[in-house]
């Protein structure tokens, strides 16, 4: 589903990612974890094109095309599907038009007729069920006046609207509380099958109690530097990460 | 920001022709260029108008040529040579219409190309409409329909003939000739424009509504809007514009007076989008209006406008809140793009006692335009207890373009209570990357943001209107975030 091969890229002048490789197959669930500055977040802002985030080498494969090559748009429409950390406010817009234009866009670039009001209102239905998203959320403008909970879920239920083949969470469990934790996983993990694969970014095993990783990979200074079973993810919450940092070489 | 299709984008547009920029080819009866007594006699003869209005005319013309053009906007241009314009222009069609069949076919396809041919807007949506074209109203629709509730409906031509008690009585009652330059040019000289009349107590169950079109080259176009509404009457009025595109500056100068009496309720509505000029600015409308309404005791006056287009814009809907416990509205959108310039605003005048007034006005700046919202509330002595609220925020979308706020509030009475909210952001680079994560090309974030921004001023236009503003928006700022 994702490869990548010797990632580099930088901010500005700065380098962040470092030669960074990570394979992810159909319907697996990747964990990737680090310390602050590691370059967790650049990742998901590079894979989702980004145009602060200029990479200097390395290619990503994403389901047989370049993904590099495609404009952030064209990669969404490919199925690739970014939760962000701090999802934007967009006043005035409502939340329902908005995502009825992003379903579109992608039915567009499918070759699909724009969908019906009827289906696309059954959709909503369903799929706003996942993470407990009220009407009243869902009418409301885009993230507009929401909490820091039902703003994950909003990105969540976004994500089931789109149907995405890779999606990338950026830290989806900071800003939660032990419920709101609780919703968004499990409506992950109704996502789940073997089509589709994540790559889940966090700082803390609590969200991998919830949403259970194949494989969890400690990313520091810009390179994953550990890989390893679900098992890795308890390791490194009893002993921190720098254990891990030290025998890189 | 640093998109890699912006620039393409941005040459895309600005190579873009104005999409009605074309001009019909109808033989005009025009007068020679300039101004002078003679002229004025000239346009009141062909008119056929009574005595009064001539001596109106000449006294305005008087008036006018001891003005000077005022100075005080935020605005840069070459002012117009008033000598170098001819002031009367008439489509040579003289005979009275019976049906759409004997429109000039000319006249028709153009009405086509603007996508308001009468019949459509008759069959689909049920809006009489009173198109100008030039300076003569060439077609009237639904007229007999108005006509059974005693709805007067009709060109300010055919009022001065028909209805001349009515129009003497107001025009001139709400803007009066010496009012400013502009206003005192149009009395002068104003060749047409639109008459409403709502009788007491009738509820116009349709939205009135004036296509103006500029046709003629270097005819000014003057006209002269009056909206009467009797006591605890109601209309909704709609104005819209396109205009050709042309070499030389478009000199507007209209005028538009509402009289809401006792209990009575006027909703004016605006999409404006004249030919704004090249990218370098060469071309374009010169928009210069005067709107202003009065209201009486428990009437509402509300005006909402979407501007898009003209070169420079100059325009101030105002309300004299003259009657106790009277409203007076104004919503506004100002979109300037490439080197646009607008100076607009409204004035609210609060005279009698729990007068309150409302204002939300959005302006949209790009490319390296020039937005200025420019606003006077003003509580007299008398108005106790009078009330107004003020937002005015400005969104940015460029980092070349400038938006300028100049609120004037003046109380003298100690019980008035005024707020003023104002707010300027950029487009966020942030909303636009959410949305293309979501797969919506760029074009489409940027409407739906300026959409989303501009939300609570759209939402007072009637809905077909609504629709075309949405539009507007999204086409006047195609390709403009930077």
């Amino acid at each position: 589903m994702l490869t990548i091969n010797n990632l580099h890229a930088r901010v500005e002048d700065t380098p962040i990612l470092k030669g960074l490789n990570l394979q992810i197959g159909p319907g697996e669930v990747h964990a990737i974890m680090g310390p602050n500055g590691s370059g967790k977040s650049t990742l998901a802002s590079v894979l989702a094109g980004r145009e602060d985030y200029e990479v200097t080498a390395g290619s990503v494969d994403f389901d047989g095309t370049d993904l590099l090559e495609l404009d952030a748009s064209d990669r969404a429409r490919e199925g690739l599907f970014l939760a962000f950390q701090y999802p934007v406010e967009i006043p005035g817009v409502s939340n329902l038009n908005f995502m009825k234009a992003a379903v579109n866009a992608k039915r567009e670039h499918q070759g699909l007729e724009p969908i019906a009001a009827k289906d696309f209102l059954a959709m909503v239905k369903e799929k706003s069920a996942l993470v407990e998203l009220d009407g009243r959320l869902r009418d409301r403008s885009v993230n507009e006046g929401f909490s820091g909970g039902e703003k994950k879920r909003n990105e969540i239920f976004q994500m089931a609207m789109l149907e995405p083949k890779l999606a990338v969470l950026d830290e989806t469990d900071s800003g939660l509380d032990i419920d709101a934790l609780r919703i968004v996983s499990e409506g992950v993990n109704a996502m789940r099958n073997a089509g589709r694969s994540f790559l889940v970014i966090t700082h803390y095993q609590r969200l991998l109690d919830h949403i259970v990783p194949d494989f969890v990979h400690v990313l520091s200074d810009g390179q994953i530097v550990k890989s390893g079973p679900k098992e890795l993810a308890l390791e490194l919450e009893a002993k921190g990460y720098d254990w891990i940092k030290e025998p890189v070489a | 920001m640093a998109y890699d299709g912006e620039d393409k984008i941005l040459e895309e547009v600005t190579g873009k022709a104005y999409e009605f920029g074309f001009t019909t080819d109808i033989d005009s009866d025009k007068a020679p260029a300039g101004l002078n007594e003679d002229i004025i006699r000239l346009i009141s003869a062909k008119k056929n108008e009574p005595e009064w209005l001539l001596e109106w005319r000449l006294k305005a013309f008087a008036t006018w040529q001891a003005m000077v053009e005022p100075e005080w906007p935020h605005l840069q241009y070459t002012k117009p040579d008033f000598q170098a314009i001819s002031y009367y222009a008439a489509p040579k069609q003289k005979k009275e219409l019976a049906s759409l069949d004997e429109v000039d076919p000319e006249l028709r396809k153009t009405m086509d190309k603007l996508g308001i041919s009468l019949e459509e807007q008759k069959r689909l949506s049920g809006v009489a409409v009173d198109f100008v074209m030039d300076s003569v109203s060439v077609a009237t629709s639904f007229k007999d329909k108005l006509a059974e509730l005693g709805i007067i409906f009709c060109s300010m031509s055919e009022a001065v003939q028909e209805h001349p008690e009515l129009v003497q009585k107001y025009l001139g009652s709400v803007v009066p000739v010496r009012d400013n330059f502009y206003a005192a040019l149009n009395s002068a000289v104003f060749t047409d424009g639109s008459f409403c009349y709502i009788p007491k107590g009738v509820r116009c169950p349709m939205e009135l509504s004036t296509y103006f079109r500029i046709n003629e080259s270097g005819t000014g176009q003057f006209e002269r809007t009056l909206v009467i509404a009797d006591e605890s009457s109601y209309v909704s009025y709609l104005e819209g514009c396109t205009a050709p595109q042309r070499d030389e500056n478009q000199l507007h100068a209209a005028v538009v007076e509402l009289i809401a009496l006792d209990d009575a309720e006027i909703k004016y509505s605006t999409v404006q989008n004249w030919y704004p000029g090249d990218e370098q600015g060469k071309g374009g409308v010169f928009n210069f209006v005067t709107k202003r309404g009065i209201c009486h005791t428990r009437s509402k006056i509300s005006w909402t406008q979407v501007e898009t287009g003209s070169a420079v814009t100059w325009k101030y809907p105002s309300c004299v809140l003259k009657g106790d416990d009277s409203v007076g509205e104004f919503y506004s959108v100002a979109v300037t793009n490439n080197m646009q310039q607008a100076d607009t605003g409204t004035k609210m005048i609060h005279l009698g006692k729990r007068t309150r007034s409302t204002i939300i006005s959005k302006g949209i700046s790009a490319g390296k335009s020039q937005n200025s919202y420019r606003g006077l509330v003003q509580i007299m002595p008398n108005a106790d207890h009078a009330r107004n609220f003020s937002q005015c925020d400005s969104l940015l979308m460029t980092d070349r373009c400038g938006a300028h706020t100049f609120p004037y509030i003046e109380t003298k009475n100690p019980t008035a209570k005024v707020e003023h909210e104002a707010t300027t952001s950029k487009i966020g680079e942030d909303q636009i990357f959410y949305c293309l994560q979501r797969g919506i090309d760029e074009e489409q974030a940027i409407s739906l943001i300026v959409n989303g921004y501009a939300k609570d001023v759209l939402n007072k236009l009637p809905m077909e209107f609504a629709v075309e503003a949405q539009k507007l928006l999204a086409i006047s700022l195609e390709g403009s975030v930077g």
